[in-house]
């Protein structure tokens, strides 16, 4: 299968891992991924607060440009650029003259046909009933499944069937060997943009999900966004101040859980880029008892 | 979808100029809450998100301007829980988003906001020069527009550490395509 590809420019930086993880899984998918040339930066949180015209024109010139190399379906591996893609996309498929005044801001033309498609759905196409085969290593541990906001909402864009209990990731957890766990915090905000503004209310509500993860038993939260990704893992230490709680539990990519089920290796899956430690006990023989509790589990040090 | 609104003796008021602007009308909603009610943010908002909605439904000028500046509006997180689960489907982060520009527009951004927008105008800066994200770039301008100039906002040394901080931005070829877009789309003006 054949796709486009906007990576973004998290997954150029912070979230470089994310990206080494895709390339890396695709071939053995069946993926072939065709980067947009000279893409842009798709305006994120700050065009979509501040301006509704460029929070609009931004992610249309990326999609003019993929229209432009034939670019039929485009895969945005980052839930919040899926989202600002996808809504433009929908916006300006119901506005006409919209769509006109944009295409002259961006100068290019721009009919809004290339489709967008998240990670989800993309994965699923090539982790189906089939693909247990592919499977050299199981990734047999507990995991809470973590979808976000953007894979869900809103509905005009949101591609899972049940948006308040989705099942897509649990789904391909299921069938590269993981537990995945039931917890109420699948599809709770992260704290998103305001990681650097207010690192306090992200504690908060990072620190909600990290919690009740680990109270369920999780041993890796898994993650399809880099900013939640950010959030969960790289402000760690913020979440562990704020709870007055240390936490071990891991957050991994979608991509780097099928990467290790595939048997890639854990540096080409950027494993070592993670600020919380990826170490995972290893899993119980088949058939046999249950692994001893792993390294990756909560030592709650105080109060709560 | 432009609208009427209420009558267009109102045609002036916030709620019809944001009507016509986005097509959402805040008397769609009956005031179930169920918006706050999932809101992760509401306990910190000085005006729960149902509250901003009454402030524009009762047709004050002042209360209008009360939604305008109060602080709740930049905390939204735009993650679309209130919007999901509007028995009315009001587009509640729509009209967040219409007030955020509106409330810069007139120079009513609360006080306690000042991070949460220089970070968004610090990250539009770097998007206008380079035409990707730069976050080396955006930081030390976030610092500059803060003065936080100490705070260790992206824990740089475990991002560099782990080889994911770019010192040099990456400079598109549409770079001089993005500037224009930024010139065409930013010279809003009062009316």
């Amino acid at each position: 299968m054949k796709v486009g590809f906007f990576p973004g420019c998290s997954l150029e930086g912070s979230s470089r891992e994310y990206n080494e993880s895709l390339l890396a899984i695709a071939p053995a998918l069946g993926l072939e991924l065709a980067e947009v040339p000279d893409w842009n930066c798709c305006g994120a949180t700050a065009a979509h607060s501040l301006n509704h015209k460029l929070a609009l024109a931004l992610p249309a010139r990326i999609l003019a440009l993929a229209e432009r190399a034939g670019i039929t379906e485009l895969l945005v591996p980052c839930s919040a650029c899926f989202s600002r893609l996808a809504a433009t996309r929908e916006q300006l498929t119901r506005d006409d003259a919209l769509r006109g005044e944009i295409a002259r801001i961006i100068e290019l033309p721009f009919t809004a046909r290339t489709k967008v498609l998240n990670v989800l759905e993309v994965l699923a196409l090539c982790v189906k009933d089939g693909f247990a085969q592919q499977v050299r290593r199981p990734f047999a541990h507990k995991v809470a499944c973590y979808y976000g906001c953007y894979l869900t909402r809103p509905k005009s864009i949101g591609t899972c069937a049940r948006a308040e209990d989705p099942q897509e990731m649990d789904e391909m957890m299921k069938l590269v060997g993981a537990e995945p766990l039931d917890w109420a915090f699948k599809v709770e905000c992260c704290g998103a943009g305001l990681s650097v503004s207010r690192t306090s209310s992200v504690a908060e509500l990072s620190g909600r999900i990290v919690a009740d993860a680990a109270a369920r038993g999780a041993e890796a939260i898994i993650v399809a966004c880099p900013m939640c990704h950010t959030n969960l893992d790289l402000r760690r230490s913020a979440i562990e101040r704020h709870r007055q709680a240390k936490y071990a539990l891991p957050v991994l990519y979608l991509s780097q859980v099928i990467g290790l089920a595939l048997g890639l290796g854990e540096r080409e899956l950027g494993l070592h880029r993670h600020a919380v430690p990826v170490r995972l006990a290893s899993p119980a023989p088949a058939g046999g008892e249950p692994a001893a509790r792993p390294t990756a589990t909560v030592s709650q040090e105080q109060e709560n | 979808m432009p609208g009427s609104s209420h009558g267009s003796a109102h045609a002036d008021t916030l709620p019809a100029k944001m009507r016509a602007a986005t097509g959402e009308s805040v008397f769609n909603c009956y005031q179930c809450g169920k918006c706050t009610a999932g809101c992760p943010l509401a306990q910190e908002m000085d005006y729960a998100p149902n509250q901003i909605v009454r402030l524009l439904q009762l047709g004050f000028p002042e209360l209008e301007e009360e939604a305008l500046k109060a602080f709740s509006i930049w905390l939204c997180l735009t993650c679309e829980t209130c919007g999901a689960r509007c028995p009315k489907e009001v587009d509640l982060p729509r009209i967040m988003e219409y007030l955020r520009q509106e409330s810069l527009r007139r120079g009513l951004v609360h006080p306690k906001a000042k991070d949460i927008l220089a970070f968004h105008e610090a990250f539009l800066d770097t998007i206008r020069r380079n035409g990707r994200l730069h976050e080396v770039g955006l930081i030390s301008q976030y610092k500059l527009k803060t003065l936080h100039l100490l705070q260790d906002v992206l824990s740089a040394p475990a991002l560099l550490l782990r080889g994911k901080l770019k010192l040099l931005p990456h400079k598109i070829e549409g770079q001089d395509a993005i500037s224009r877009i930024f010139e065409r789309t930013t010279d809003h003006k009062e009316e």
